[in-house]
């Protein structure tokens, strides 16, 4: 799923302070999982944003609405009837929900109340951590199933590195080397003799160095 | 001959060779690298410069080299992965190269998370075992790493880093292995301090016949402190620094700490030269350069080859 | 001025917290009628909306009261809440309302004593405090609506 978590409270509050009547927009997909902008956080904030402008003596009118999926224009539509009433748009959505929104209601400013974080999984309860950069060519097959380009802080497509120490990154404690986990897995999978063949230099050009990427399904498009 | 390295015709004349490092200064001080690289004429068979060490700024690897170039030694361009993308890299190859620099080493580099800039976004294009790859490429091929032909390609001798004491330990020979045969030609390696270590690492590497594809030099530190030997022991990733040596740095007074590192290092540099498999040392001598001279001596391995 | 008389709202757990509560009205134990006790299957059923919405409505002060360490009768309700708790918190310092009105206690069924003890000292501490900074907001809104 795509991670996110909520913007400091005193950068959400200075993006909506000049509007009167806000729209909170969160999304029930990748953030509702990662408890950042679901239903249940869209009332959190809306809450907290209220108390805070009551401390300073104001009310504002904050309407919450949370759609099945902010990056689909069909259920972005459903907006529309509460588009006339909201001065600005804050939406709990991925950046790829902000930018739907703004790419819909070119005259309603939209401001970010989450900062996207990577594509991961869930350790566990609470604990989310990156597992792809999308780079538009798998390799996980020739890595056990493990990825080091999301997960090798170097990036090494032929690690570890010479920092490696008792299975973690030398960046920290906390971050596992990657490579370790690759080498236990090849292991366990009898592959070890892949080791030695070399990965060579990866194209860019299938992920973010070819530029804005795009997918058409022939089949599918209109 | 693959190049004109001085490093490979000493290595190949079978003499022990002798690399040292001089770390760029923080400012655009040319006197500064002449000072460091002038201590070390004549002792050294060429000297490494470091790009960006420990991920903070310095004067460029390239412009540094350069200047040693001029005074009639022979400069190691480091070059790391972390700062420069593949055009960027073989473009300061061919630069380096037009300047009479023949020998480099191709490292991955510190992650910037230690360095003076962590707000800094990492390059890593390609990895080190890819970098050597691409420069052995430019040599053989005369071939860029796109595929386009190299107007007189340059001829580098090809060196990496290996080091023997990182984790997991099983995996320290397969990668020499890979480094080899991706075409490196020489590896300088880790400070060691753990020789025990390092010999079980070098006969892995001798039952594989490594040591006969790519010349090992062993990387040698003197300690300067008690407190060095126990930061080194702590704080550096990747570093094997067993009690005693800690214990015996630590047994001396303050005042006779750094001669006992120095003792220490020719001790260890004696020993390593019955290694099997062991073509010569590198030693680093980190903000003391002007040490070099006297641990070539004590170790026995002044005078340098000349008229190879 | 009239005196300051603190809101103070206690999300009490059905097995430990109210039935302590019950046990201080038995023993006949004093303690403050500021103390409004909202009654839950479980302390870790208090999600961080409820504690929200309790300040935002008026509460000049709100507290969970769950069971001991290793005693909740679902296992580990009263740890989650004490998460929620603290999340909570920093939330109402980001916001201005202050962390400190909110806290997390815990207690048995039989500490009509500890009950009594907690609801006095947290009613006292919300006293010293003074009223939630929403309360004018509010005030004025009524004022306005009435006028």
């Amino acid at each position: 799923m795509i991670t996110a978590e909520r913007k400091p409270l005193e950068e959400i509050i200075a993006s909506v302070k000049p509007f009167q009547r806000i729209l909170l927009v969160g999304c029930n997909e990748c953030v509702t999982v990662c408890a950042a902008g679901g239903r249940k956080e869209v009332g959190l904030l809306a809450s907290a944003l209220q108390m805070h402008f009551m401390t300073e003596g104001k009310t504002i009118d904050i309407k919450e609405i949370t759609l099945e999926r902010q990056c689909d224009p069909e259920y972005v539509e459903e907006l529309n009837v509460h588009m006339d009433q909201a001065d600005a748009v804050l939406s709990m959505a991925c950046g790829c929900g902000v930018q739907e929104i703004a790419r819909r209601y070119r005259e309603k400013p939209v401001f970010p109340a989450v900062n996207t974080k990577f594509m991961g999984a869930s350790e566990r309860q609470g604990v989310w951590a990156e597992r792809c950069q999308g780079c538009g060519d798998c390799l996980l097959g020739l890595t056990g199933g493990i990825c080091p380009i999301a997960r090798c802080s170097k990036r090494l497509l032929n690690g570890p590195c010479g920092g490696s120490t008792t299975g973690k990154c030398e960046i920290s404690p906390e971050v596992d080397c990657v490579w370790q986990l690759i080498w236990d897995r090849l292991k366990a999978l009898g592959m070890q003799d892949r080791y030695e063949d070399i990965t060579p230099a990866k194209n860019w050009q299938t992920g973010r160095g070819g530029g804005p990427r795009k997918i058409i399904r022939e089949d599918l498009a209109e | 001959m693959k190049t004109e390295s001085r490093l490979e015709k000493v290595l190949a004349s079978g003499n022990l060779a002798v690399t040292s490092e001089c770390g760029p200064p923080r400012g655009a001080l040319p006197d500064k690298v002449r000072e460091k690289a002038e201590m070390l004429r004549g002792y050294v068979d060429a000297v490494n410069v470091t790009d960006n060490q420990t991920a903070m700024v310095r004067m460029s690897s390239f412009a540094a080299c350069v200047i040693i170039k001029q005074m009639g030694l022979d400069p190691i361009l480091q070059m790391v992965t972390r700062d420069r993308n593949r055009l960027a890299m073989q473009a300061d190859i061919l630069g380096a190269y037009a300047h009479g620099i023949d020998t480099m080493l191709c490292l991955s580099g510190d992650h910037p998370y230690f360095g003076d800039h962590p707000q800094a976004m990492n390059v890593h294009d390609i990895d080190s075992i890819q970098f050597v790859q691409m420069v052995h490429q430019m040599r053989e091929e005369g071939k860029f790493m796109g595929g386009g032909d190299i107007l007189n390609p340059p001829k580098m001798f090809i060196g990496a880093a290996a080091n023997p004491f990182a984790d997991p330990f099983e995996l320290r020979v397969a990668r020499l292995a890979k480094k080899a045969k991706a075409g490196t030609d020489f590896v300088q390696t880790q400070c060691i301090y753990n020789l025990d270590k390092f010999e079980l690492w070098m006969k892995g590497v001798r039952d594989r016949g490594l040591h006969e594809k790519v010349h090992i030099l062993a990387g040698i530190t003197p300690m300067k402190t008690a407190g060095m030997a126990r930061y080194m022991k702590n704080k550096v990733p990747g570093m094997d620094v067993p009690d005693e040596v800690v214990d015996r740095m630590a047994g001396v007074p303050k005042e006779k700490m750094a001669e006992e590192g120095i003792k220490i290092c020719v001790e260890s540099i004696q020993r390593l030269k019955e290694v099997k498999g062991v073509s010569g040392f590198h030693i680093m001598a980190i903000e003391w350069e002007q040490k070099v001279p006297e641990i070539v001596e004590k170790a026995g391995l002044y005078p340098r080859p000349e008229n190879l | 001025m009239e005196q300051f008389e603190p809101v103070v709202v206690a999300f009490c757990c059905h097995y430990c917290a109210y039935t302590a509560a019950d046990m201080a009205g038995s023993k006949r134990l004093a303690y403050p009628a500021n103390v409004n006790i909202v009654r839950v299957p479980c302390s870790g059923k208090v999600d961080a909306i409820h504690l929200m919405k309790a300040f935002e409505k008026g509460a000049d002060g709100v507290y969970v009261a769950g069971c001991l360490e290793g005693d909740c009768h679902f296992k580990n309700g009263n740890t989650q809440v004490a998460r929620r708790v603290a999340y909570v918190k920093r939330l109402l310092d980001e916001i201005g309302i202050g962390g400190k009105r909110l806290e997390m206690f815990y207690m048995s069924a039989g500490m009509g004593e500890r009950f009594a003890r907690i609801a006095t000292e947290m009613t006292e501490k919300i006293r010293d405090l003074g009223p939630n900074p929403v309360k004018s907001a509010l005030n004025k809104k009524k004022g306005k609506a009435v006028a």
